[in-house]
């Protein structure tokens, strides 16, 4: 029902929106609770265990019943409180839980057997039998439970993430907060104020009461006005500051697009911050609690607070008769406040007994009320007051317990909470957050006046504490002082539940129920009821709950402790806090030099980590990858092949004791290399298991270049830095990472020289570049290196140039290559011919293999330390039992060998007791024309000719084997040299 | 009193008057044989297998806070046996026994909800490793499946398979993994250990651990001294100051491990699931959150809640693999404090002092742990000698480098597990 | 949570990885044996409380000793490793 004439909301400019597929009309100003409420709207909910009617509770993001879905499709935007979403042109909003319609809800059955549903039912039966939990309770009870649905659908909307910073963040934007942003602001302070609301002024708008003799959220556009004038202060409205974190760092999550239509190129739905702020003021008011009474969950039930709030701020009343129920003064306004707007105010019942009500409307003082009727909103209640019952009609009953201080971010880093006798709530404890003071109603401050007081205070200590000198106070302005009176009621004896926690249907007997069980602890209590666990974190019940498990375990308020509140101080979507990853964006993606060559040649692009390298390069005619795979092996094997090496780490180390640097991390010897030649090298951790592999080449006497596998190249590049600033800070080394800066590739056959000799300003033989040899190396007139390693047992070589000589490189070597019979070669023909040669990655050095596991312990020079030297003799890591590498070959013909079976005798059942290996690496040689594989085979070299059964239980696929040494190709290495 | 149909029938028509204390709030005693230090879940279930199993009672549980204050009631409640290297694979292949018949053996509904488990990877090289723990699960005697790409479609059909910077290649389905009703495991045992005549002492601290002549004699605690014949420490998250006590230094750091729920929604996630390409695992509640959670915050830490970029990381994972949970809002998020052991794998031992045990270092695998760890551990008090299926569990494995499980293979760095 | 690189001034947490006690720099001597390098390896103080730990600046390469509390996250101080602080 509107009033007319009264609150923000454009009356005279009509918003369609709808509800349940109901066409209604609000105004432009409006939230969707106003303007369902201005609708004549109550019902609007169901909850989320008796599946009980409820309607609008509050005004604010605690709301814990007016849940709604927002949109449709993709945009279908489940649990908006009514009383956030703003509203907007076409906006359509959906109830939930609730089926098949929200007056006639079938699950509402629940209710009825609510005396078998009781608090923590379910951990006493469903046991049996023992399948139909997951067959039949659990899929009942979850269809039963939760609020709105997930569309199912990806995720189709933006959302943003930033960072800002500031001197002194303000959360709040009510009196107190205003009036500390003001004074710091005018001392020169970086300010940012953020509120929650889409307007600023806190309760300020929501009120009649004055402020420097105007109405106050006059009073409050006054401030802004002058606020948002400074350069140095950011208002952030819609911006709710969720999280308190170390060190200055906030979170928060301001609303961006969420009240405007959609209209396909609209703003970020939302911009997720993170703040990060030297000091901070926390002034987020108080929130109202409720009383728990008979039946006060009917729709039409509501906050005192909300009620004015309806009232003065959007001109809308529930019904056209309010009584009002509360055991302070502060809820008397409301009466008043509705009066003076021409609603009926049927009753005011004040739970006090010697209290002056200046109210013009029926006074019931000392009185509770016992019940209420109606079943899809309220219709009337009973009072009781001196052991007489009236009964009285209404159809919104605005209730105050009381207030209770906004503490939620105080307690973020674990900082509990004061009890104060005095407004019989919890105030923060000083100190909770470093750097956070708390200023107003947040910490117990009712008044207007006094919240005004302490937040010009609190700003001005902020700047002081920020270094600012000569801080000047404002005058404060006039406002009203009232003190704070009010008389604890938590919970109303009489038939029927007494509700406290209404989303989670949690009611007084059900925290009784939890001491008689002796869930005496808050937290027993608050696990065994769900208590506080909705979605508004318990930040309406929990101090009622409190009082009422004080109450049943003859314990005070103090005594029985509170839980503690956790971040987010209001539910935030996964999409803002991880906004940009959805696709590609949840990490970088690096490219080679040469992927755009790769991508021309039909090559399909596979991830190597945070890389793309190619697969395989198809040619006309192949049908799979196997083809071209081995078309590319016999390639390499016959004539000549170019891949690009240049995702392997590449190490820039120099130094006067660069050698001795590296004998120090290399587990064999490097300062006996010479100038120009190539040794491989193994790294240990200290834990003496296999680090990484790699080349490592002295160009000079005091600068080596090491390669590291693609994996491991970040974690060896920390880790030398490690060693050499923590561990050797002695020797005298510099290192850096070259991986970025040299495009490298292998020219990999018998033909590799020849390609080489195409480009290279001075032509090479085998006196000038012998095998593990290497050279700074002019390449068609550019300075480059050139490495005669290998990675595929054949005469090769990896020429390194300038990244940004990288893909015309490339292109120039693929053409070369084609010359002489040869071609490019992707990942595929590079893992078998490093296969057939037994060669190692990572799929053998996992992290759980040794250099003996390996056979590469006599690489451990027994002349030097070197990090993992010591560990590495552990009993345990040279163990010959331990499993050991060895090549396979099928005994016999073979549907495949497979990668991750298991090994066992012949004959052997394949379990646990019996295990002796398992399978790395496999694939298809057509160089040898058999599968291949390596594996770890315990006691694996003394085994070599023996037989083992292969079982990969999960692909179906079982082969025996022959154990042989884990070189297939060329044992002697003749090729490299050749 | 026994929970059943029955009983809750006729309490609906008694006004709840007749359920009894799940437990009894007694005054610690003089002296024990057994004092536990820790009334978490592995504490309480230890206890209740010192008293079924082995028929011992006069037994204390010591806890400084409340019955299952610690990561029994802060986890994601995920239940599985895929672990694959010897001593890991027959544990907590135990365990997982021990779970599918907790609730008739406890008479308590823990909500055990065998949904299946799928672990995606996401390379070649990753497919070969679950293949590997796949069939290790299978030689255990544990059940495990290999699902191909359009078999991951069938079971999870709202993960983005086209848009995605590391697409699934498959999966590796554990049909019998799935989750529990946490605090309901703690309540469960503890209401079991109760009724069997061990003491449940809340908000009791221990403040010293008494040796005398190399023999643990008892404890000193907030509530007074108590004497023991036996200590047994089991006090994950606060393993190190406790075993301070008895002039240990472990081989543990601890860690804060973030989870997360969301708000209430309709069923939607049936499975648990499990991203290979960044730590996050999700599973939904029965009432209807989705409960999640990633890696640790990667800093040592008491705190029990942790920092943004952990929080983000985690979110980044679930909008690249599940972008349709993106309006799920996130209700809660909390931390629990990880023992972090050099290997990932925890450690059930003697130690050098007669009489004192440790059970400690559960790394991520504390929840799952509960039933198996309890057996094993109130089997090497009682018995002196270490379960079969703990026998690897020892503390000084870091020096003889025998039977380390290092399922991660990230080697002795403690947070990297 | 925000540390102080030496170089490089206050930073986000994001720009750093974190190794473990700062103990790890207190390695033994090469003929120390294995139960002195197992103990330096895997055994920690892990104190409740202050603490000095390992951290590594990805941006710049530079170690950090930062000396932190581990019940408040309060940073209280950061050295670049290279001067030895253990």
């Amino acid at each position: 029902m509107r009033l007319k004439g009264k609150g923000f909301p454009d009356q005279q400019r009509s918003v369609p929106f709808t509800f349940d597929g109901e066409r209604m009309t609000g105004h432009a100003g409006d939230t969707l609770a106003s303007a369902l409420l201005g609708n004549g709207v109550r019902l609007v909910g169901r909850s989320f265990k008796y599946h009980r009617p409820r309607g609008v509770y509050g005004a604010g993001s605690e709301e814990p019943n007016a849940l709604v879905t927002i949109g449709h499709g993709a945009a279908a935007d489940p649990n908006v409180r009514a009383t956030v979403q703003e509203l907007y042109e076409g906006l359509e909003a959906r109830s939930q839980n609730r089926w098949p319609s929200l007056k006639t809800d079938v699950m509402a059955v629940n209710d009825l057997l609510s005396p078998f549903l009781g608090a923590g039912f379910y951990y006493k039966t469903f046991m049996w039998p023992r399948s139909f939990w997951e067959k039949l309770y659990e899929p009942f009870i979850r269809r039963a439970a939760g609020l709105g649905a997930l569309s199912g659908d990806h995720n189709e909307d933006r959302y943003e993430r930033a960072f800002a910073f500031c001197d002194l963040l303000v959360i709040g934007a009510g009196p107190a907060g205003l009036m500390a942003a003001l004074t710091a602001a005018r001392a020169g302070v970086d300010v940012i104020l953020a509120d929650e609301d889409s307007r600023m002024g806190g309760r300020l708008l929501s009120e009649t009461t004055e402020v420097d003799g105007k109405t106050g959220h006059l009073w409050a556009d006054d401030v802004l006005a002058e606020l948002r004038g400074m350069d140095n202060v950011r208002l952030m409205t819609r911006t709710t500051v969720f999280g308190a974190y170390d060190q200055g760092t906030f979170g928060a999550l301001e609303r961006v697009g969420h009240h405007k239509p959609r209209k396909g190129d609209e703003l970020p739905r939302e911009c997720f911050w993170r703040i990060v702020a030297q000091r901070s003021i926390l002034c987020a008011g108080a929130l109202e609690r409720p009383i728990a009474f008979p039946n006060n969950d009917r729709p039409g039930i509501m906050s005192a607070s909300a009620v004015r709030s309806f009232a003065n701020r959007y001109g809308v009343v529930g019904a056209p008769e309010v009584a009002v129920f509360a055991n302070n003064d502060d809820a008397h306004r409301t009466a008043r406040d509705l009066i003076a707007a021409g609603v009926k105010v049927s009753a005011l019942i004040d739970s006090r007994d010697d209290v002056e009500v200046k109210v013009d409307a029926p006074v019931f003082t000392g009185a509770r009320v016992v019940q209420t009727s109606g079943r899809l909103g309220l219709e009337g209640l009973t009072v009781e007051q001196g052991g007489r019952r009236h009964g009285i009609k209404a159809g919104v009953l605005a209730m105050s317990g009381g207030w209770n201080p906004s503490v939620h971010l105080t307690c973020h880093m674990n900082g509990r909470p004061v009890w104060d006798a005095g407004i019989q709530s919890f105030v923060p404890r000083d100190g909770a957050i470093p750097g956070m003071t708390v200023a107003g109603a947040a910490r117990g401050r009712f008044s207007t006046a006094a919240c005004l007081a302490d937040g010009a205070e609190q700003g001005a200590a902020a700047a002081t504490a920020l270094g600012r000198k000569n801080v000047i106070s404002p005058d404060v302005p006039h406002a009203e002082g009232a003190a704070y009176r009010h008389q604890p009621l938590w919970a109303v004896e009489g038939r029927g539940r007494k509700w406290i926690d209404f989303q989670n249907d949690v009611h007084v007997k059900d925290i009784k129920l939890a001491a008689q069980e002796n869930f005496r602890s808050v937290e027993h209590m608050k696990r065994y009821t769900t208590q506080g666990m909705a979605t508004d974190q318990g930040k309406n019940s929990n101090v009622v709950a409190l009082a009422v498990l004080a109450d049943a375990t003859g314990r005070g308020i103090p005594e029985t402790g509170t839980t503690t509140f956790r971040p987010p101080y209001s539910p935030v979507a996964i999409a803002a806090l991880g906004a940009g990853a959805q696709g590609k964006g949840f990490a970088p993606q690096r490219f080679t030099t040469s992927h755009a060559a790769s991508i021309a040649r039909g090559a399909p692009m596979i991830e190597a980590g945070l890389w793309y390298r190619p697969s395989y390069f198809p040619a006309t005619g192949e049908k799979t990858w196997r083809e071209a795979c081995d078309r590319e092996v016999q390639m390499v094997r016959s004539t000549v092949g170019v891949c690009d090496v240049s995702t392997l780490g590449k190490i820039d180390i120099q130094g006067p004791d660069a050698a001795a640097f590296l004998d120090f991390v290399y587990t064999n010897t490097m300062s006996t290399l010479k100038v120009g030649k190539v040794r491989y090298g193994l790294m240990l951790r200290e834990d003496g298991y296999v680090l990484d592999d790699g080349t490592c080449s002295r160009l000079g006497e005091m600068h080596f270049v090491i390669t590291t596998t693609t994996a491991a190249a970040a974690l060896v590049m920390r880790h030398l830095d490690f060693v050499a600033q923590a561990l050797r800070p002695d020797l005298d080394v510099q290192i850096v990472s070259v991986t970025e800066q040299w495009a490298q590739f292998g020219v990999v056959g018998a033909k590799s020289r020849e390609v080489l000799n195409t480009i290279l300003d001075k032509p090479i033989d085998d006196d000038s570049m012998p095998y593990m040899g290497c050279a700074d190396v002019g390449v068609a007139g550019v300075s480059g290196r050139l490495f005669r390693i290998s990675f595929s047992g054949e005469h090769a070589y990896e020429v390194a140039v300038p990244a940004r000589f990288g893909d015309s490189l490339y292109r120039l070597l693929v053409a070369n290559a084609e010359m002489f019979g040869g071609g490019p070669y992707g990942m595929e023909a590079l893992n078998v011919l490093r296969i057939e040669k037994g060669f190692i990655t990572h799929a053998e050095i996992h992290g759980r293999t040794t250099a003996f596991d390996i056979g590469m312990d006599r690489m451990i020079s027994p002349k030097k330390d070197c990090i993992g030297k010591t560990l590495a003799r552990r009993d345990g890591l040279v163990d010959e039992g331990r499993e050991q590498l060895v090549g396979l070959k099928p005994a016999g013909a073979v549907k495949q060998l497979t990668a991750g079976a298991h090994l066992f005798d012949a004959g052997a059942v394949a379990t646990r007791e019996n295990d002796q290996g398992y399978v790395t690496s496999v694939c298809y040689s057509p160089t040898v024309e058999s599968y291949l594989g390596l594996a770890f085979l315990k006691n694996g070299r003394a085994r070599h000719g023996q037989t083992v059964r292969l079982v990969d239980h999960l692909r179906g696929i079982e082969a025996l084997c022959i154990v042989c040494d884990p070189v297939f190709f060329d044992p002697e290495g003749g090729r490299l040299r050749g | 009193m026994r929970y059943n149909a029955w009983q809750i029938f006729k309490e609906a028509f008694t006004g709840q008057t007749g359920w009894k204390p799940v437990w009894r709030d007694p005054e610690p005693k003089k002296e024990y044989d057994i004092v536990l230090i820790g009334g978490g879940g592995h504490g309480l279930s230890t206890a209740y297998y010192l008293a079924k199993n082995h028929g011992l009672t006069n037994i204390a549980v010591l806890e400084k806070g409340y019955i299952g204050s610690g990561n029994i009631g802060r986890n994601t409640t995920i239940v599985r046996a895929n672990y694959f290297l010897p001593g890991n694979s027959e544990f907590y292949s135990h365990s997982l026994k021990l779970w599918e018949g907790l609730e008739s053996d406890l008479n308590y509904n823990v909500m055990h909800s065998q949904r299946g488990l799928i672990n995606l990877f996401h390379s070649d090289g990753q497919r070969d490793a679950f293949v590997r723990r796949g069939n290790a699960m299978i030689n255990q005697g544990d059940d495990a499946v290999l699902l191909d790409r359009d078999g991951v479609r069938q079971h999870l059909p709202y993960i983005d398979f086209d848009n995605v910077r590391f697409p699934v290649y498959g999966g590796l389905l554990h049909p019998r993994g799935g989750t529990a009703r946490h605090d309901a495991v703690a309540w469960g045992y503890a209401r079991g250990a109760d009724q069997r005549g061990v003491d449940l002492i809340q908000n009791c601290e221990v403040t010293g651990i008494d040796i005398s002549n190399g023999k643990v004699t008892g404890v000193q605690t907030s509530r007074g001294p108590i004497r023991a014949k036996k200590v047994a420490m089991v006090a994950a998250g606060r393993s190190g100051q406790v075993a301070a006590m008895a002039g240990m230094r472990l081989p543990i750091e601890s860690h804060v491990l973030q989870a997360f729920v969301t708000e209430g929604l309709k069923p939607v996630i049936d499975h648990v699931v499990s991203f290979g390409m960044g730590h996050f695992y999700i599973s939904q509640s029965d009432k209807g959150g989705l409960v999640f959670g990633g890696d640790l915050d990667f800093y040592s830490s008491y705190a029990q809640r942790g920092n943004l970029p952990m929080k983000e990381h985690v979110m980044e994972a679930a909008m690249t693999l599940m972008p349709m949970i993106g309006k799920a809002k996130v209700l809660r998020s909390w931390g629990g404090i990880m023992d972090m052991s050099p290997d990932g794998s925890p450690i059930i031992d003697r130690t050098h002092v007669d009489g004192l045990f440790v059970n400690c270092g559960w790394n991520y695998g504390g929840f799952k742990a509960v039933p198996a760890s309890g057996w094993a551990y109130a089997h090497l008090i009682a018995t002196g000698k270490p379960h079969d299926t703990a026998a690897r569990y020892r503390l000084d494995r870091f020096t003889t480098g025998r039977g380390i499980m290092d399922e991660e293979g990230t080697g002795s760095q403690h947070n990297l597990h | 949570m925000r540390i102080t690189c030496p170089h490089c001034g206050e930073r986000d947490r994001r720009e750093f990885t974190y190794q473990g006690a700062s103990e790890i720099m207190a390695r033994p001597d090469a003929d120390a044996g294995v139960s002195a390098f197992a103990d330096y390896l895997h055994l920690r103080d892990n104190p409740a409380g202050d603490t000095r730990d390992m951290w590594y600046h990805d941006p710049c390469g530079a170690w950090i000793v930062v000396d932190r509390n581990t019940v408040t996250h309060a940073v209280t101080g950061s050295t670049l490793a290279r001067e030895g602080r253990t």
